[in-house]
């Protein structure tokens, strides 16, 4: 037998290398009771897990030790979770250890990972499950306890961004054996009877136990089926919660569903000022290209015979403009300070200047404009418009062009 | 249109923008466009400004019919 012999450190890579390989072993959990607990100058935490019969070496770095959420103490029962792998220097196997958590704790941990695989697997969290929300909901259902500070902060928030939408409170306990029902009933209710266009559910932060509800595997399916979109507001940032992973939209906070929810009525309002600007500035400038066109026409001269019609179509365009004008100036007037600035500017360019040279504008009885001398009849009466005024007149001749 | 949702009322604006600023429909049916979209903003502008937000509780009536009562903050 041709036995290869191995040096130490190769020994112990390919030992490491059989461990690494292990998927389990990549993520694991371990319960057990912690002893001989050091925190070193460095930071990093070294312990032992046991129970009755064995012993796991374990260590926790700097990094994943700042995070710890209690104080660990030797004779702890606790749940460790992390990567199992080999020191080559020591030929240790030892735990690398990324969340420690207390017995307890670390079981509802576990059922929260299990519940949250599942779900993923069964397709509960993806992407293109995910509901739009409407741009400007009109009702929204919260389902929370009417008596915490979530409902306060989404209400304050919701008035103050867009009071427009109707709040509509479903009153439910967030805590305790009761809340996932509770909420899964609130949620189902709001669906039945169509009673919002978007509902948001969630409470303030507290505990993993506190949150529980929100981790509870009905409340997630019932998040899923509502047809109403779901903003999930569980909390305060980094608290996620399985309803957070199936709501359409995930908020870090009560207030901040409130804001993801609606738009801000401040800007929608400047919106609409800009809206308002673009449609003066797109018919104005349409306006002045159509004149300065018949412009160019006249001053050509080519086309003696036709003056009068280019004239008639001058005098009209700036009729048009200045019904424009004044129609914008109308809106202009019951806007605010921006609104008036524009007025100014487009005021300093009016074509009201021009119609100020003496220009009118002829109109049929109809309130049709006369184009050409053949529009009208003798003896018919027609309008005259005035840049102030009108006259009524009566056609005693025609010259056709 | 006098019953059109803000929504509603906001894509129209948009598309009556877009067409004017494209600016290739006729004077007249374009100024049509613009009365149309100034009479929209003027709502919408309306409806935001007259808003008042209304929060209410909504509880089951003896049939399940929801019943809307009013909701006061902290009320347990």
């Amino acid at each position: 037998m041709n036995a290869k012999v191995y040096g130490v450190t190769e020994l112990n890579n390919r030992i490491k290398s059989l461990l690494d390989s292990d998927d389990e072993l990549a993520a694991v959990f371990v319960r057990g009771e912690l002893s001989n607990y050091k925190i070193y100058p460095s930071g990093h935490h070294y312990f032992t897990l046991k129970d009755q019969e064995g012993t796991l070496r374990a260590v926790m770095f700097k990094r994943e030790a700042s995070k710890l959420r209690f104080r660990p103490e030797n004779g702890m029962k606790v749940i460790a979770f992390g990567r199992v792998t080999v020191f080559p220097r020591d030929g240790q196997y030892q735990l690398y250890c990324a969340e420690l958590s207390p017995g307890g704790i670390g079981e509802l941990h576990i059922a929260f990972e299990q519940l949250r695989d599942k779900l993923y697997r069964e397709g509960l969290f993806d992407k293109d499950k995910k509901k739009p929300l409407p741009k400007y909901p009109e009702r929204i259902a919260v389902i929370t306890s009417p008596a915490g500070a979530a409902v306060r902060d989404i209400i304050r928030v919701l008035g103050k961004r867009y009071p427009c939408a109707k709040v509509i409170i479903l009153p439910v306990r967030v805590q305790g054996a009761e809340a996932p029902p509770e909420i899964v009933g609130a949620i189902r209710y709001a669906n039945r009877y169509k009673v919002a266009d978007l509902i948001i559910t969630g409470r303030g932060g507290g505990s993993i136990e506190d949150l529980w509800a929100f981790n509870d595997e009905r409340v997630a399916r019932a998040i899923f089926e509502s047809e109403i979109p779901v903003i999930s507001a569980v909390g305060h940032e980094p608290d996620v919660t399985i309803a957070d992973y199936v709501a359409d939209l995930r908020a870090a906070t009560p207030s901040n569903a409130a804001e993801l929810a609606v738009p801000d009525c401040a800007e929608l309002r400047e919106t609409l000022l800009g809206m308002q600007i673009r449609m003066v500035q797109a018919v104005n400038r349409m306006i002045s290209q159509r004149r300065d066109r018949l412009t160019t026409l006249a001053e050509k001269r080519v086309m003696k015979s036709p003056l009068n019609y280019i004239e008639d179509r001058r005098i009209l365009l700036d009729h048009l403009q200045r019904h424009f004008i004044s129609a914008a100036q109308r809106i202009i007037a019951i806007k605010k300070e921006r609104f008036v600035k524009l007025a100014a500017a487009m005021d300093a360019m009016s074509p009201l200047k021009v119609l100020g040279r003496g220009y009118s504008l002829a109109q049929k009885a109809d309130g049709t404009v006369v184009k050409s001398a053949s529009d009208v009849q003798c003896g018919e009466t027609i309008d005259l418009r005035l840049c102030s005024g009108a006259l009524r007149c009566e056609v005693k001749e025609r010259f056709e062009a | 249109m006098e019953e059109m949702s803000f929504e509603k009322a906001m894509a129209r604006l948009e598309e009556i923008v877009k067409l004017l600023e494209r600016g290739d429909a006729p004077l007249d049916a374009s100024l049509k466009l613009f009365e149309e979209g100034t009479k929209l903003i003027r709502r919408c502008g309306e409806y935001l400004d007259n808003a008042e937000q209304k929060v209410v509780r909504l509880m089951k009536s003896e049939t399940g019919e929801p019943v809307e009562l009013p909701f006061e903050a902290g009320e347990n």
